[in-house]
C-alpha cells in the first residue's frame, strides 16, 4: 500500500499500480525500481560513437580533478569529455527534432494529398488559417480555390524538409531582432533535414571536435525543430481538424466505461485518430457493439493523441505517459491503438494479462505481439473501421478481473494562440492587450511554459504539479502542453475554480477572462504555440522587442524523451530561460553545462538551467521573471495615466 | 464576479435580440421586405451596424442578416461550475445586443414616426429626442475634435431623488462631458427627473434625453462610431479600426443608476467593446483587471458624490477646469442654455439698448491687473426685467502684446460669458445682446462677474501674450455711446487690415491640427486668403494661437519655393502636409477643387461639389439637410470626402472662405459658382455681393440657383442660361 504511493501522486494511478502487483503485469514502475540508470551514461560522458568504444570518461567522484587527470579524461580517438557530452547532447536533440520533424512530414503528406482529393473523408476545416498561411508562406491566393491554395502550401511545406538553402520559412513569423538574432550568430537554420543530418554528420568519429560548436549546431537543429517541423505540424493540423478552441472535457482513468466497449488511442498523431473518432460514431458501429452485449463504444485518448482529440472534439483522456500500461491494468480496455513516439514496448507484455489488443499503425512503429493494421491516408476510414470492429469483438473477451478507478477529473482545454487572442477581448476586439496590460500592472507577474514527459524515476506527476501550483501561487500564468499538461488537469488545475490556487493579481484575471490560471495548449508539438504566443506578445508592445526581453520562463520538470531536449533547446535559442528537473545529462563536463547554462545567454538571450526540487525550480524561474520585469522598467507600480486632448492629438493614426 | 455579469449580460443579450427579432417579423407582415428604414438624415444607415459591420440597413429585409448575425454572436449560458471562457462570448453579446437596439428603435421609428422629436431639443409634450441627426452629430462632434467636449457619460436609469440626478448632471457639466440618457428604474427617468428639477435638456446643454427605453443606449454607441466615420475618415466594416479609435480617442463612459438588469448588462457589455467602462451607483461585481477598456471595466458601489470623479479617473481622463471667481456653474455645456423672456432679471443690446465690446492694448503702467470696475448701476440697482446699455471693455498689457491680438482677445467674450450658467450671450462688437437670468442675479451673479471671468479665463488660456488685464463694465448710456463710437473706428481700421491681406504678402503660413485628435491624417493649411474649413480659425488666429502654444497644433509653415502658383502648392507646404500626414500625403493645391484639391476632415462647415453640365461649382453648408445638384446631400458628401484624403472634385471649406479671393482661384473662382442653399446665399449675401462687384459681376448673388430652382443639374441649367451665369462661358472646368 506505502510503497505505490512512493511512485505516483496520483490516485487512480496508485490502485492501478498495486492491481498490477497483485495482477502479475510488470511495469515501468516495477523495471524503475529494478534497474537503476547507468552513471556515466546519466551524465553524458559515454562515447558509443565508434567501434573503438564505447569510452567511458566520467568525472572524478567525491575529489577534485587535477589538470593532469582533466588532460588524460578521453577516449580512444582523442576526444575529451567536453566534445563528448555535447555529442550526446545534441544527438538528443537530432533525435528529437527528427522525431516532431517526422511527424510533421507525415501531416504535410497527408494535407498535399487532402489538397490534391485524394484522401477521402479529410477536408480543409479551417479556411482563415488556410489564408494566413498562404501569406506566410507567400502563396497566391487571388480567386483559387482551398484546395489549389492548399495545394501551393503542401508542397512547401514538404519542401522545407529537404530544403538546402536559404532560412527555415517560419522564421519570418518570429520577432524581428529574433530573426537577426539567429542570422547574426549563425544558427537560422537552412532545412530542417538538413540540420539534423549535419548533427548527426559532425558527431560521427573525427569531425567536430569543439564543444561549442557542437552545441550551436545543436541550437539550430532544435530551431528548425521548433519554428520548423513541430510548427508545421501544428499549423497543418489546425487546418486538416480545426483551431481548438476552448472545450470542456474529463481526464483520467475513469474516463473508461464498464458497460461499454472501450478504445484508448495512444501515441502522437491526430491524423488516424480522427477517423477512429469518426468511425466510432457511425451506427452500424454502435450496433455492432450493442450486439456484442456493450452499451455503446467509448473513445479515450493517451498522450499527445489524446491532447489531438481532447482540444478538437472533446474526447475523454485517460492518462499520461506512466499510465499507458496502468489503463490496460483496468482490464476494461478492449484495444490500445498506437501510432508513434513514447509507446511503451512492454504494452504487449502487459496486455497479456488481460484481453487487451495493441494495434500499431504506423509504417515506422512496430513492436512484437502487436497486431498491426496499417494506416493508409488514402483509405483512412477504412483502417478506421478496421481497428473500431477489432475493439468491438473484444468486447466479449474481458475477464472477470475489472477495476476502473472512479477518478475523473473536469478540464477545460483548447487554449490555441489563436483562440487565447479572441479570449482576451471578442471577436471585435481580439488581441494579447489585456494579456500584456495585466504583466505590465502586475496583476500577472509572467508567463511560464511548462511541459514535457512523465519520467519514471521520479514520482509520477508530482514535480509538475508542484511547480505549476508553486508558479500561480505567485502570479505567474501557466501555458502547458504534452504530458506535463496531463498531470496538472489530473490534479485538477485546468478549471476555473482552479483560481483560488493562484495569487490574488492572477486569480483576479482568470476570473474575469474566465480561464483557469493553468492553460492546454495541445500535444507537445504544439509547443510551437507557446513560440507563437510569446511573439504574440512581443509584438502587441510594451513587454521589449524580442521574446528574450518577455518576463517570461519555460520547464520541462519530468522530462525524459529526445524529444523534451529539442524542445527545450528551441526555447532556449528563442530567448527563454529553461529548466528542466529530474536529470541532466551533461553533467559529466562542467564546460558543457556551464555554455548551456550561462553563455548561451550571450548567445541566445535564453539558457538552460538544471534543478530537480520543483519548488526551487519555480523559484529559478520566478526569479528569472522578476529580472526581466525589472529590465523593463514594470517592477514598480505605475501611475494611472490621465489623458487630455493634447496627449490624445499625439497617438499615432488610428 | 465577471462570471455573475457575464452570465447576466448573455441572458439580456438573448431578451434584447429576442426582441428585435418579434419587432422585425410583426413590421415584416405588416409593411413587407421592401419598406425603408433608418434614422432620421443621416449618412450612416443604423450607424453601429454599418460601422461594425459595414452592412447599410436600408430596408426591412436588410435587417434579416443582421439578425442572423446577431444570433451567431449569441454564445450558450455560462455554466456554473466549470464554464468555458465567458469574458470573450460576452462582449460579442454585448456587441449583438447593440445591433439589436438599433433595429428596435429603427423599426420605432417605421412605427412610431413621432416618437422622437428628431431635433435639437425637446418639445412642450416631448422630452425624447432620439438618435443624433448628422446635422447635430457634425455641429457636436467638433467639440470632441477641439477638446471642448472630452467625450460623454451614457446615464442608465435614473437618480434616488431629482436633487441627486441635478447635481451629477452638473457635475458632468462642468467637466465639459456630454450627457445621453436612457432606460428608466423604478419608473422613473434621469431625463424626466432633470425637467422635474427645472434643470434644461437638449443638446445645446450637452444633456441629451436619447430615448426612454433602454435599447435608447444604443444611440451614444451609434454618436460614438459616427464620429469615428466622420472625424476619423474610418470607413464601414472596419470594426476594429472604429472600436480602437473610440477607445483611444472618445472619453465615453457608462453611468448605471440604479438596479442593474440582465438587458442593462448586455449594454454594458457592448460599451466595453468601445473601450468605455461602467461605473455603477449598485454593488454589483466588478471587473477590474484592465485591457479592454484602458483601465477597469466594471466598478460598483460608488457614491453618488464622487461617481463622476471615479468615472473620470477609470477612463483615463484628465479634465482641467479652472476656477472661475463666479457663483454659478461654469463651463463650455451651459454655452448653449437660453434664456426667454421671463427668466431674465437684466437685458442689455440685442437693439433693446446699445451695447458693445472692445479688446484694446494699454502701456504697462496704466493696467492694473485684476481691475474690475463698474461704472454705473449694477444689477442689484435696478428692478427685475431691467434693460441697461452695456460697454464692455477689457483692457490688456504685456510685453508680448500685438494689436493684432485685440480681435482675437476680443471674440473670446461672447463663449466666455456664455460659460457661465444662466447667463446668455451673442453677437459680438457693437451687435451684442446679454441675458442674466433671475436665479443667477439669486445666487449672487452681478456685472462685476463678468469682469472677473473674462479675467480668470484670458489669463488661463492667453498669458504667453499679455501680462495684464482689466475690465471696464460701462451701464450709463453716454458712456456706452463715447466707447461704442471708439471702438467702431478700431473695428474699421481691423476690417481694412485684414481685407488688405493677401497669401503673396506673407512667407508663413500656419498648419492646423487641430483635429488629429479625431482625425489624424487630416492637416488644414491656413493663408490670409484660406480661412480653415471649420471655420473657426483664420490665419491671424493661427499665429496668436503658436504665439500662445508653440508646441500646439498652429505651427508656422514656411511657403518655401512657389510650384505652381496658379494652383497654389509650395515646396515647403508640401513638405509640411507629408510630415503631418504621416506620409499620407505628400501635396495638394490650395487653389482648386478640380486637381489635386486640400484635404477634408469631418468639421468642415460647406462642401463644394464640381457640377460637370453647368460647368460650375456648387456648395451646400451641413445645416442643410435637402437634396443638391451633385446627387448628394451634406451627410453623403461628407462620408465621400472626410477623413483626411484628397478627392478630385469635391472639397470642404469654411462659409468664410467663400467670398475670399483665392477660393478655388486655378478653376475659375467664384464666378463658377452656380448653386448654393437659400439660407447659405442669404448669410453671406453682403460679402459675395462685394466680391462679386469687384469681379465686375455685380448680379452673380442672382445667378446662383438655390434649392428653390432645382436639385439637379438639368433642373437648374435652364435658370443659369436665363440668368446668363458666367460659369457657362467659362472653359471647360474639367479640363
Amino acid at each position: 500500500m506505502a510503497e505505490a504511493e512512493t511512485k505516483s501522486i496520483d490516485n487512480a494511478s496508485i490502485k492501478m499500480i498495486e492491481k498490477a502487483a497483485a495482477d502479475g503485469a510488470n511495469t515501468a514502475f516495477d523495471r524503475a525500481e529494478t534497474m537503476k540508470p547507468c552513471p556515466i551514461g546519466a551524465e553524458g560522458t559515454c562515447c558509443k560513437n565508434c567501434g573503438m568504444g564505447p569510452c567511458r570518461v566520467p568525472l572524478p567522484k567525491g575529489k577534485e580533478e587535477t589538470p593532469k587527470e582533466k588532460k588524460e579524461r578521453r577516449g580512444i580517438c582523442g576526444a575529451t569529455a567536453e566534445t563528448i557530452a555535447a555529442r550526446n547532447f545534441i544527438r538528443m536533440i537530432a533525435g528529437g527534432a527528427a522525431a516532431h520533424s517526422d511527424h510533421g512530414r507525415g501531416v504535410a503528406k497527408l494535407f498535399l494529398a487532402v489538397a490534391k482529393g485524394e484522401a477521402p473523408g479529410y477536408e480543409i476545416k479551417d479556411e482563415q488559417k488556410l489564408l494566413q498561411l498562404a501569406l506566410d508562406f507567400g502563396v497566391t491566393i487571388g480567386d483559387r480555390s482551398n484546395n489549389e491554395i492548399a495545394i501551393d502550401i503542401g508542397e512547401k511545406a514538404l519542401a522545407e524538409f529537404g530544403k538546402q538553402e536559404g532560412e527555415v520559412l517560419f522564421l519570418r513569423r518570429a520577432p524581428l531582432k529574433r530573426q537577426e538574432l539567429w542570422r547574426r550568430e549563425g544558427i537560422a537554420p537552412r532545412g530542417i533535414d538538413r540540420e539534423i543530418v549535419e548533427i548527426m554528420h559532425r558527431t560521427h568519429i573525427g569531425v567536430d571536435q569543439d564543444y561549442r560548436s557542437l552545441l550551436r549546431q545543436g541550437v539550430r537543429a532544435s530551431i528548425a525543430d521548433g519554428w520548423g517541423g513541430s510548427m508545421i505540424a501544428t499549423e497543418l493540423q489546425d487546418i486538416l481538424f480545426g483551431t481548438p478552441a476552448p472545450v470542456l472535457g474529463r481526464i483520467n482513468l475513469g474516463v473508461l466505461k464498464r458497460d461499454e466497449v472501450n478504445l484508448i488511442i495512444h501515441g502522437h498523431e491526430p491524423l488516424l485518430s480522427e477517423m477512429i473518432v469518426v468511425a466510432a460514431q457511425e451506427p452500424q458501429m454502435i450496433e455492432l457493439a450493442k450486439s456484442k452485449g456493450a452499451n455503446g463504444i467509448s473513445i479515450a485518448g493517451m498522450c499527445c493523441t489524446a491532447n489531438e482529440i481532447l482540444m478538437r472534439h472533446g474526447v475523454p483522456l485517460a492518462g499520461n505517459f506512466l499510465q499507458q500500461e496502468l489503463a490496460i491494468v483496468t482490464g476494461a480496455v478492449d484495444v490500445m491503438v498506437v501510432d508513434i513516439q513514447c509507446i511503451m514496448q512492454s504494452l504487449t507484455t502487459v496486455a497479456e494479462c488481460y484481453h487487451t489488443k495493441i494495434i500499431t499503425t504506423s509504417p515506422k512503429a512496430h513492436i512484437p505481439g502487436a497486431i498491426h493494421i496499417e494506416f493508409d491516408e488514402h483509405n483512412a476510414m477504412e483502417s478506421a473501421r478496421a481497428i473500431v470492429r477489432t475493439a468491438i469483438e473484444n468486447f466479449p473477451n474481458r475477464g472477470s478481473n475489472i477495476d476502473i478507478p472512479k477518478e475523473q477529473t473536469n478540464l477545460v482545454a483548447g487554449f490555441s494562440h489563436e483562440t487565447i487572442n479572441y479570449l482576451l477581448g471578442g471577436i471585435y476586439r481580439a488581441s494579447y492587450r489585456p494579456l500584456n496590460d495585466n504583466i505590465i500592472n502586475g496583476r500577472i507577474r509572467g508567463v511560464a511554459g511548462v511541459v514535457g514527459c512523465n519520467n519514471a524515476r521520479v514520482k509520477h506527476n508530482e514535480n509538475h504539479v508542484t511547480m505549476v501550483k508553486e508558479l500561480i501561487k505567485n502570479d505567474v500564468l501557466v501555458l502547458q502542453t504534452g504530458c506535463s499538461a496531463i498531470a496538472c488537469a489530473e490534479a485538477g488545475l485546468m478549471t476555473p475554480e482552479a483560481a483560488e490556487y493562484a495569487g490574488e493579481g492572477l486569480a483576479s484575471v482568470c476570473e474575469a477572462v474566465g480561464i483557469p490560471p493553468v492553460l492546454h495548449l495541445g500535444s507537445c508539438v504544439d509547443n510551437s504555440r507557446i513560440l507563437m504566443a510569446a511573439t504574440a506578445m512581443v509584438k502587441d508592445g510594451g513587454l521589449g522587442d524580442d521574446i528574450s526581453e518577455l518576463p517570461v520562463a519555460g520547464a520541462a520538470p519530468e522530462w525524459m524523451s529526445e524529444k523534451a531536449i529539442s524542445i527545450g533547446q528551441y526555447f532556449v535559442g528563442s530567448g527563454v530561460f529553461t529548466v528542466f528537473g529530474a536529470t541532466w545529462p551533461t553533467l559529466g563536463s562542467p564546460e558543457v553545462t556551464e555554455f548551456l547554462f550561462k553563455d548561451l545567454e550571450n548567445i541566445c538571450g535564453g539558457m538552460w538551467a538544471f534543478e530537480p526540487n520543483p519548488i526551487k525550480a519555480a523559484h529559478l524561474m520566478i526569479d528569472h521573471i522578476d529580472k526581466k520585469r525589472k529590465a523593463l522598467g514594470i517592477d514598480k507600480a505605475r501611475e494611472r495615466i490621465l489623458y487630455d486632448m493634447a496627449m490624445r492629438r499625439e497617438l499615432e493614426a488610428a | 464576479m465577471s462570471k455573475v455579469i457575464a452570465s447576466a449580460a448573455i441572458r439580456g443579450a438573448y431578451k434584447i435580440v429576442g426582441r428585435a427579432e418579434k419587432k422585425w417579423q410583426e413590421a415584416m407582415d405588416r409593411w413587407g421586405a421592401n419598406e425603408p428604414v433608418g434614422f432620421p438624415n443621416t449618412a450612416y444607415y443604423l450607424p453601429v451596424i454599418y460601422g461594425i459591420l459595414g452592412i447599410p440597413v436600408e430596408k426591412l429585409g436588410d435587417m434579416e442578416q443582421v439578425l442572423k448575425r446577431c444570433k451567431s454572436l449569441l454564445p450558450p449560458p455560462v455554466r456554473e461550475n466549470c464554464p468555458l471562457p465567458y469574458l470573450a462570448p460576452a462582449i460579442d453579446a454585448g456587441m449583438a445586443t447593440f445591433f439589436a437596439d438599433e433595429l428596435i428603435e429603427a423599426i420605432r421609428y417605421l412605427e412610431e414616426p413621432d416618437f422622437y422629436t428628431k431635433q435639437e431639443d425637446p418639445t412642450d409634450n416631448n422630452i425624447w429626442l432620439g438618435a443624433a441627426d448628422d446635422v447635430i452629430l457634425r455641429k457636436r462632434g467638433i467639440e470632441f475634435v477641439d477638446g471642448t467636449a472630452p467625450g460623454f457619460a451614457a446615464i442608465l436609469g435614473a437618480a434616488p431623488t431629482n436633487e441627486i440626478a441635478a447635481k451629477i448632471a452638473q457635475e458632468l457639466q462642468q467637466k465639459n462631458l456630454y450627457v445621453f440618457m436612457s432606460a428608466e428604474h423604478n419608473g422613473k427617468r434621469f431625463s424626466e427627473q432633470l425637467v422635474e428639477a427645472g434643470v434644461q435638456i437638449g443638446w445645446p446643454t450637452r444633456l441629451v434625453s436619447f430615448g426612454p427605453d433602454v435599447t435608447a443606449t444604443v444611440f451614444a454607441a451609434g454618436f460614438a462610431i459616427r464620429v469615428g466615420f466622420t472625424f476619423g475618415g474610418i470607413g464601414p466594416g472596419e470594426y476594429r479600426r472604429h472600436l480602437i479609435y473610440n477607445k483611444d480617442r472618445c472619453f465615453a463612459f457608462a453611468l448605471p443608476l440604479g438596479y442593474i438588469t440582465d438587458e442593462w448588462y448586455a449594454q454594458a457589455l457592448g460599451c466595453i467593446n468601445f473601450g468605455f467602462p461602467t461605473i455603477a451607483d449598485t454593488p454589483i461585481p466588478e471587473i477590474l483587471p484592465t485591457g479592454v477598456c484602458t483601465y477597469e471595466h466594471v466598478v460598483s458601489n460608488i457614491p453618488h458624490d464622487k461617481i463622476v470623479a471615479k468615472a473620470i479617473e477609470v477612463r483615463g481622463l484628465k479634465v482641467s477646469v479652472t476656477e472661475v471667481p463666479v457663483p454659478v456653474a461654469f463651463g463650455p455645456a451651459f454655452e448653449g442654455e437660453r434664456v426667454r423672456k421671463g427668466e431674465w432679471y437684466l437685458e442689455c443690446g440685442g437693439g433693446r439698448t446699445p451695447m458693445v465690446e472692445w479688446c484694446t492694448s494699454k502701456r504697462m503702467d496704466e493696467v492694473e491687473d485684476g481691475k474690475i470696475e463698474v461704472i454705473g448701476p449694477e444689477i442689484i440697482d435696478v428692478p427685475p426685467e431691467s434693460r441697461l446699455p452695456l460697454a464692455i471693455i477689457v483692457e490688456v498689457a504685456g510685453r508680448e502684446m500685438e494689436e493684432d491680438y485685440e480681435p482675437i482677445l476680443e471674440r473670446q467674450i461672447h463663449h466666455l460669458i456664455n460659460y457661465t450658467q444662466g447667463v446668455w450671450h451673442i453677437g459680438q462688437r457693437d451687435i451684442a445682446w446679454l441675458r442674466i437670468t433671475k436665479s443667477a442675479m439669486e445666487k449672487g451673479f452681478r456685472l462685476y462677474h463678468i469682469g472677473a471671468l473674462l479675467h480668470a479665463k484670458l489669463h488661463q488660456d492667453f498669458s504667453r501674450i499679455f501680462d495684464k488685464i482689466q475690465v471696464k463694465l460701462y451701464t450709463e448710456e453716454d458712456k456706452v455711446k463715447e466707447v461704442t463710437e471708439k471702438a467702431k473706428a478700431v473695428y474699421g481700421a481691423r476690417d481694412a487690415r485684414i481685407e488688405g491681406m493677401t497669401d503673396e504678402s506673407t512667407d508663413i503660413y500656419y498648419s492646423c491640427t487641430l483635429c488629429q485628435s479625431f482625425a489624424p491624417n487630416h492637416v488644414c493649411i491656413i493663408t490670409p486668403e484660406k480661412t480653415g474649413l471649420c471655420g473657426s480659425y483664420n490665419w491671424m488666429d493661427c499665429k496668436a494661437a503658436y504665439e500662445i502654444n508653440p508646441t500646439g497644433p498652429n505651427q508656422p509653415v514656411p511657403k518655401g519655393e512657389t510650384i505652381d502658383a496658379k494652383f497654389g502648392q509650395w515646396k515647403g507646404v508640401n513638405e509640411f502636409i507629408y510630415k503631418a500626414s504621416r506620409g499620407n500625403l505628400d501635396h495638394y493645391n490650395m487653389y482648386s477643387i478640380v486637381y489635386d484639391p486640400w484635404t477634408t476632415c469631418g468639421c468642415c462647415e460647406c462642401i463644394a461639389a464640381v457640377l460637370p453640365l453647368c460647368n460650375g461649382v456648387m456648395t451646400v453648408n451641413r445645416e442643410y439637410t435637402g437634396g443638391t445638384p451633385c446627387g448628394m446631400k451634406f451627410t453623403t458628401l461628407a462620408g465621400t470626402v472626410g477623413g483626411g484624403v484628397s478627392t478630385p472634385g469635391f472639397v470642404g471649406h469654411g462659409k468664410y472662405n467663400i467670398c475670399q479671393r483665392k477660393f478655388i482661384m486655378a478653376d475659375g473662382g467664384i464666378k463658377r459658382m452656380v448653386w448654393m442653399p437659400k439660407m447659405l446665399k442669404g448669410e453671406i449675401a453682403d460679402r459675395l455681393k462685394a466680391r462679386a462687384e469687384e469681379l465686375g459681376v455685380p448680379d452673380l448673388l442672382d445667378m446662383i440657383a438655390d434649392e428653390t430652382v432645382g436639385i439637379t443639374e438639368e433642373e437648374i441649367l435652364p435658370f443659369l442660361q436665363e440668368k446668363g451665369h458666367p460659369a457657362l462661358s467659362m472653359e471647360p472646368i474639367l479640363g
